[in-house]
């Protein structure tokens, strides 16, 4: 129950130096909602919410919200690996759904190559999804287990009108050798295949559309160590040679780490801190990412670290905290009522390391 | 050196299935001490679980069944007696009682139609003879005790009231309500987010210095062992193919299994250009390859290894390896040598195993 040295910050400031509480306005750096997004930017999304409606009684009155996705922006740059971390209902997982409209947004906007998506009719859809491809961590449930593995990468060329006759035949054999599958995988089915192997067909059918943009909603959670390595080499050989963008959604923070240039850490539906990977882990700002940071568990027996244990479970995103979501748990010596009061913007602290916290002052970042 | 308070010698438990003979732990030996933490690490089909249940004896009949000659010596009120050989009447004495098991899904191990105090105050009903009020005050005691605010409203909730970490904490009261010698956790925080997993391993680790208890921690988290236990014991294929004291089994692995392991995890804070990969995937227990289980996976594998099966060497005091390379160190050097090893750069991608 220590903060460490780093989310102390040099100068506590007075409260009269506060700006008035009102909503979301500009606290100490430029929010990234009004930032404009680098040229090469493939996906730019504002303000993105999933509300789930709670509904009670005879006539389904509709009580409430499950506020799942909660005023999400980022940009994604072409080539690069954003991850999103966060614990389990943070709404990470929502969050990738959404973008490929596979969970209708209840608001915001999600630019991609210029055109919404959340905008999009059925035509322009199917169109998309030839570009955005999403890979979920049990391939097995999304395989027809009647089909073999060739017939299930047939047809997925065959929905889009790629290829056909012998073309399609010829372009799974190059899919499988792609993903590291022997050849005569072709004629067999999903439970034939272990865990490892069934992540490289779901990841090859992901592929056979040529997309610009994978969603990989925990691609080795479910992964013995060993067979995870192999996933991720290949997945980073994968973006090396065919130029794929990737937005890597894990819990695991090592792993996101690893694969990621920049990382977006999520707590009750928003990002609550956004930067580089070495940036966000060398040196985070925000109380929730350093307290997550310092619980994971380390293989070196030597690296005994002082631990930031995190007092009592996450809120409901039915009822979250007003306020910053994270300030009933928030461990900052500078905590006050207007953390309660004031939802942080996610503002740049300085070097383009966005932080959702009031009390972590400009330049910090730097 | 004090007595063990488990002793487990030449351990197999073989299930039938239909499609011949699983040999899910074959031969698996250690020892536990009082008041220590040993952790029991491996991957899925490694034998790691198995051998867990086995020592508690709940291993499904008849499909599995701990095969003659596996000896499960446990030192306990009576003194030592072979857990593989005793009834279902003393079993039922012992677990809960003097050893205890924490499992990877409280939701399971609950009952959801009981409140929380009934179910830990049945084991102490049952075990301690303690009247129903008795035993409903020493639940507040012990839900006090594992961290659970205002325990007395707690008491009577059910399990579908409570949070994940919530639940496992309701286990452990449960487990420890008995007081007892030894603690089995298997997997105890595998299915909890990180932050929940911090909260209950520092309990355990709290719990044990204040109960002075043995605790087997069962878990393919190389991280929660680094963090928690003394001594480790690495499982491959039902085997146990290396053991040590932590910090240098971590540091100095000697079995390429474990140094695989080691290698091809991303670690926090440290860049990797690219992780090691141990190429292919576990054997099946149904036909466990001859000679060395790891060869066909091993970078330093020779011919040797591929034939005949390699001992659990001893390397010094508590400290085991169970690798021709023992015997053959120059085997690796020479496989280093001509860039073989888990060179990271040595390999391009994973072969992948015959389905």
């Amino acid at each position: 129950m220590r903060n460490t040295p780093a989310a102390r910050p040099p100068e506590p400031r007075t409260q009269s130096e506060l700006p008035p509480p009102k909503g979301d306005t500009d606290l100490r750096g430029r929010p990234l909602d009004e930032l404009e997004t680098p040229p090469d930017t493939l996906l730019e999304v504002r303000g993105l919410k999933k509300y789930f409606p709670i509904r009670r009684g005879f006539f389904r009155r509709h009580v409430g919200d499950v506020k799942a996705v909660d005023g999400v922006s980022f940009f994604l740059r072409r080539g690069e690996t954003l991850g999103l971390v966060g614990e389990s209902g943070c709404g990470k997982s929502t969050t990738g759904r959404t973008l490929l409209r596979l969970v209708e947004p209840t608001a915001g906007t999600a630019s991609f190559e210029g055109r919404d998506v959340f905008q999009m009719r059925k035509d322009e859809l199917r169109r998309l999804r030839r570009q955005v491809q999403i890979v979920f961590q049990d391939p097995f449930s999304s395989l027809n287990p009647r089909l073999t593995v060739g017939e299930a990468l047939r047809e997925v060329l065959q929905i889009h009108r790629l290829a056909a006759g012998d073309a399609a035949h010829r372009r799974v054999r190059e899919l499988l050798a792609v993903v590291g599958l022997r050849p005569e995988s072709v004629s067999r089915y999903p439970h034939e295949f272990s865990g490892g192997q069934r992540q490289r067909i779901g990841i090859a059918r992901a592929l056979a559309v040529e997309p610009t943009l994978l969603v990989l909603d925990e691609p080795v959670s479910a992964l013995d160590v060993s067979v995870q390595a192999q996933v991720i080499n290949l997945l980073q050989d994968l973006q090396r040679q065919l130029g794929l963008t990737y937005v890597f959604i894990a819990h695991d923070l090592s792993v996101v780490e690893h694969i990621s240039e920049r990382v977006a850490v999520m707590y009750l539906g928003r990002i609550v801190e956004l930067a580089d990977a070495r940036r966000l882990y060398r040196a985070p700002l925000m109380p929730y990412t350093q307290a997550l940071l310092s619980a994971v568990p380390v293989p070196d027996p030597r690296r005994r670290r002082e631990r930031i244990v995190l007092q009592g479970d996450v809120p409901s995103p039915a009822q979250p905290p007003p306020g910053c979501p994270f300030h009933p748990r928030c461990q900052h010596p500078l905590k006050d009522q207007d953390c309660a009061r004031i939802r942080p913007p996610l503002a740049d602290k300085g070097g383009g390391h966005f932080v959702a916290c009031i009390k972590v002052p400009l330049g910090a970042g730097q | 050196m004090p007595e063990p308070i488990l002793q487990v010698e030449n351990l197999r438990t073989y299930f039938r299935t239909d499609a011949g003979v699983a040999r899910a732990v074959d031969g698996v030996s250690f020892q536990v001490l009082p008041g220590e933490t040993l952790g029991i690490v491996g991957e899925s089909g490694s034998g790691k679980s198995v051998t867990s249940l086995s020592v508690m004896r709940l291993i499904d009949a008849p499909a599995g069944r701990i095969q003659p000659g596996s000896r499960i010596l446990f030192r306990g009120e009576r003194g030592v007696e072979d857990l593989a050989q005793a009834g279902e009447a003393r079993l039922r004495q012992l677990r809960g009682h003097e050893i205890a098991m924490i499992f990877q899904e409280p939701m399971t191990s609950l009952n959801p139609v009981f409140r929380v105090g009934e179910q830990i105050g049945e084991a102490l009903r049952l075990h301690q003879r303690l009247s129903k009020r008795a035993a409903r005050a020493r639940s507040v005691e012990m839900l006090r005790l594992v961290g659970i605010p205002s325990p007395e409203q707690r008491v009577d909730e059910y399990p579908h009231q409570l949070s994940g970490g919530m639940r496992q904490r309701v286990m452990i009261a449960m487990a420890l309500s008995c007081d007892p010698r030894l603690l089995i956790a298997d997997e105890p925080t595998t299915a909890l987010d990180v932050t929940i997993q911090a909260q209950i391993l520092e309990l355990l680790s709290r719990l044990q210095r204040e109960l002075g208890m043995a605790i087997v921690l069962i878990t393919h988290d190389l991280g929660v062992v680094a963090e928690t236990c003394e001594r480790v014991l690495v499982m491959y294929a039902g085997q146990v193919v290396e053991e040590g004291p932590v910090d240098d089994v971590f540091h100095r692995p000697q079995h390429p299994y474990t140094e695989g392991l080691l290698r091809s995890m991303p670690k926090l804070g440290q860049e990797t250009q690219r992780l090691a990969v141990i190429p292919g995937v576990m054997p099946s227990a149904l036909r466990w390859p001859v000679g060395c289980r790891f060869a066909e996976r091993c970078p330093y594998h020779w011919q040797k290894t591929r034939e005949e099966e390699p001992p659990l060497f001893e390397l010094g005091p508590g400290r085991k390896n169970k690798c021709w390379l023992v015997q053959y160190p120059e085997r690796r050097d020479e496989a280093l040598r001509q860039g073989g090893g888990y060179g990271t750069a040595g390999v391009a991608r994973g072969p992948e195993a015959r389905p």
